[in-house]
């Protein structure tokens, strides 16, 4: 059961190398199942009372949603997924720089993105008296793209400090399963952003 | 380094420990708790319609029922039968696949946790401004600010903090299912009850998050002045039936589905037989499971999403009776030609099957959506449920508690008073439920706190709450029990039952590694195959060694009450009660108390991340003392 790490020797997935390791990474699967379902839940809700509150909205959401901000957004989301595979791809050739390197860069790109939607948010609650008590439509907006907006901001606190423990602990066979599920995370909260500007902003768009 | 760990004694070792059998007796004592509350709530029910038009609570005796009926069916699903459920997983499963612990130790306890400070919140409720009132499931509009006392938010923060627990919890029964299994033990080969754990598992896993986000959505309407459920702010009522439902069917087969797996071991050890139809029994497991994601809506019939969506569901709805008359069928052929030995083990599940078949035949009556719209909302629906929620679930896990009993506590429960309760138990819920049938077909509604003399609802009710009586009688038999057996040495063999899955291979109750050397699993019914060999034991797979084990840790406790905490300070955010001092009102205005709980939740998770538990080892030199003890 025991994590026995022979210092200078490590195994070509360290992520997957001991028992701990293989059950983090089976347990983090298992829950980016449930959150696929809370976040089905939520596209649900929103789809379920999008078109039920529109005559009560000062203006219609197709006419204010910034799709070129939101496009943006996308772009560096998705490049930052990229960025992480890059991360994970260092690790495999156990080169802690190529890691650190691109791990800050999603870090940095994660941050990038929540200062657009925070100044979209604000767009919206400030210039379009858009706000989340309003009606069950801005309700479920503003849950369905705030609880993203949490992940990404719960995804860079936690990657930032896995690569602290990694200038402390280096790279083992305990760190590395854990910078490996947060880029299963990461790629998990990018995948949700890809339905999200789908289907709120660009359905949102032409309904 | 490994070794220099402490290693906790007393009240301290409960709360620190991430042992899974010390997690299970935990789960056992709290979900024996919160069953005596339930209990009481559900006597205080029936004693308030033992007669016609009675007030027995003075003059809100109607709001005071509707407090009860919540409660009663809050308590019994979330805080009695989920964690009876998850007590014998804990204790068992990982024995019965040749594991030393779960997956992650250290998040059970937290699971643990979680769902005790979930419980004790809702519970609170009575003492800061009543208890919830909108029935267990919570439909808004009723269970909006407007028609709701603040009873509601007890019951939304208290079960989004169990239900946290409950998801980590299926989690870690997954991975150690599919990761920690001994050598040999292949899929096929594990018994009933680890299968049904496995199942129960991943319903866990994909119903859960419904729910909540259920409660996400009802706790923002009520705390933020959201609109999901504002039909004025163009809110959906009917959105609040689907996530629950969409969560809630799946829960009732997380619910039986373990006590389908008690009964399958249980019948075949007190037959004396190995399992009829295993193959089919693991399959037929997985098909309810399965199904049971595309049933939700036959609890919305009358809701009128037409006459289509109403057939699709019904049809599928029927389906599940094919899987389930497997199992009753297998069980039957396990006992036929069997050397059956009536233990109260045995009773209990013997009882279950005509009990269980009663409560699967009038769900498919309720299946039929015409005659649906007859039955709905009556004492038909409460018969229903309650015989296949207490005739199935409380039967299989009673059965369980009596056999798993000696490995659990290394002590043999009174085989004479488990008998007599048993009998009290089985007579008195089939007095109370069967009669209901009737009151349900005569036109008494469910959730009224009264009715009128002289329209035929007397004599029903009258031996209703007789039968309860007797249900209180037999549990304070098992009380007596329990306390009398534990006061006793623990003296209780291996091997009480002649089992023949690997649990009854280890001590009782078993050692804190479980398995000085890992086993080697040669077939189904491991231990069987050995004793049939005229092996003494299991032949073990791996030389003796020191072994490594996880280091208590007080986080998840900490953790669990830095929620719990947080749940008081979004609630009374706002809240007049809380606010007449001038400090407390600015403490709970601002969020203070609820981001102090959450920031405690996640500074804990900082130090589980950053601090890497290295661990202890158990030395060669104290397994042979252990087992020289039990030789």
């Amino acid at each position: 059961m025991s994590a026995h790490s022979h210092p200078g020797v490590l195994p070509p997935h360290p992520e997957s190398a001991t028992l701990e390791g293989r059950n983090k990474l089976m347990g983090f699967w298992l829950f980016l199942g449930g959150e696929s379902v809370l976040f089905g839940c939520l596209f649900a809700t929103f789809l379920g009372l999008r078109g039920h509150s529109d005559d009560l909205l000062a203006k219609n959401p197709a006419e204010f949603f910034d799709l070129t901000t939101v496009a943006w957004s996308t772009v560096i989301l998705l490049v930052s997924s990229l960025t992480s595979v890059l991360a994970i791809l260092g690790m495999h050739k156990r080169n802690t720089k190529q890691i650190y390197l691109w791990f800050t860069v999603t870090v940095l790109l994660g941050l990038s993105f929540l200062g657009l939607e925070i100044m979209e948010f604000s767009n919206y609650t400030n210039h379009d008296s858009f706000h989340f008590t309003q009606t069950a439509y801005a309700s479920s907006f503003y849950t369905l793209v705030g609880f993203h907006g949490a992940h990404v901001l719960f995804g860079t606190l936690w990657i930032s400090l896995l690569l602290l423990q990694l200038t402390r602990k280096g790279l083992t066979v305990v760190t590395a399963p854990k910078l490996y599920v947060a880029a299963l995370y990461w790629h998990f909260v990018d995948l949700v952003w890809v339905f999200i500007f789908t289907v709120v902003y660009l359905m949102g768009k032409v309904a | 380094m490994a070794g220099a760990v402490k290693r906790y004694s007393g009240l301290m070792d409960w709360l620190t420990t991430v042992d899974h059998k010390k997690i299970g007796i935990l789960y056992l004592i709290s979900a024996g708790i919160f069953f005596l509350f339930g209990g009481v709530e559900a006597l205080l029910i029936r004693l308030q319609l033992f007669f016609p038009e009675q007030n027995l609570f003075g003059e809100n005796t109607a709001e005071i029922f509707n407090q009860l009926i919540t409660m009663h069916g809050t308590t019994m699903i979330f805080f009695a039968a989920m964690p009876l459920i998850f007590a014998l997983m804990n204790a068992i499963v990982p024995l019965q696949i040749g594991a030393r612990d779960v997956a992650f130790p250290y998040v059970n306890a937290l699971s643990f946790w979680l769902f005790l400070f979930g419980g004790v919140l809702l519970n609170t409720s009575y003492l800061l401004g009543g208890a919830p009132d909108a029935g267990w499931t919570a439909y808004a509009a009723l269970s909006t600010k407007a028609y709701s006392g603040s009873g509601v938010d007890f019951y939304v923060l208290g079960l989004q903090i169990a239900g946290l627990g409950t998801l980590i919890g299926g989690i870690n029964f997954l991975v150690t299912i599919i990761n920690m299994r001994a050598p040999g033990m292949t899929f096929m080969r594990m018994p009933l009850f680890t299968w049904a754990s496995f199942v129960t598992s991943a319903l866990v896993l994909f119903a859960f998050p419904a729910i909540t986000v259920a409660l996400v959505l009802l706790m923002f309407d009520r705390l933020f002045n959201a609109q999901f459920f504002e039909v004025a702010g163009g809110g959906n009522v009917v959105l609040w039936e689907h996530i629950f439902w969409i969560f809630g069917h799946p829960e009732v087969y997380i619910l039986i589905l373990p006590a389908f797996g008690i009964i399958s071991e249980v019948l075949s050890t007190f037959s004396h037989k190995r399992l009829f139809g295993y193959g089919t029994m693991v399959f037929a497991t997985a098909l309810i499971g399965f199904l049971g994601f595309m049933v939700w809506v036959h609890h919305m019939f009358t809701v009128g999403l037409g006459p289509i969506a109403n057939a699709i569901f019904a049809i599928a709805t029927m389906l599940i009776a094919v899987p389930t008359g497997i199992k009753i069928f297998n069980w039957l052929l396990t006992m036929w030609g069997g050397h059956i030995r009536f233990t109260a083990a045995s009773l209990y599940a013997i009882g279950f099957i005509p009990t269980f078949v009663i409560g699967g035949m009038t769900g498919i009556m309720l299946t039929l959506p015409p005659a649906d719209f007859q039955f709905q909302d009556s004492y038909f629906v409460v018969a229903h449920f309650h015989y296949t929620i207490v005739g199935g679930l409380i039967f299989g896990m009673f059965s369980g508690m009596y056999y798993w009993w000696p490995k659990m506590f290394g002590r043999m429960l009174n085989e004479t008073m488990g008998k007599i309760s048993f009998w009290f138990f089985f007579v008195g819920f089939h007095m109370t439920f069967f009669i209901q049938h009737w009151l349900g077909l005569d036109g008494m509604p469910r959730r009224v706190y009264t009715y009128l003399a002289g329209q035929g609802f007397e004599k029903g009710n009258f031996i209703s709450t007789i039968g309860a009586m007797l249900m209180g009688v037999s549990i304070i038999v098992m009380m007596i029990n329990i306390i009398v057996t534990q006061m006793k040495k623990a003296d209780a063999p291996a091997d009480p039952w002649d089992g023949r899955t690997l649990e009854w291979a280890i001590s009782s109750p078993a050692p804190e590694y479980n398995f000085a050397q890992l086993p080697r699993v040669r077939g189904l019914d491991a231990l069987w195959i050995e004793k049939m060999a005229g092996n003494k034991g299991m032949i073990p797979a791996e030389p003796l060694a020191e072994i490594h084990m996880p280091s208590p840790s007080i986080m998840p406790f900490v953790k669990a009450l830095g929620l719990f905490i947080a749940g008081y300070g979004f609630m009374f955010n706002g809240n007049t009660k809380a606010t007449s001092l001038p400090v407390v009102g600015f403490v709970f205005e601002h969020y203070i108390l609820a981001a102090a709980g959450v920031a405690v939740f996640l500074f804990g998770m900082f130090l589980r991340s950053v601090y890497d538990d290295q661990g202890f080892h158990i030395p060669i030199e104290e397994i042979h003392v252990d087992q020289e003890e039990n030789a």
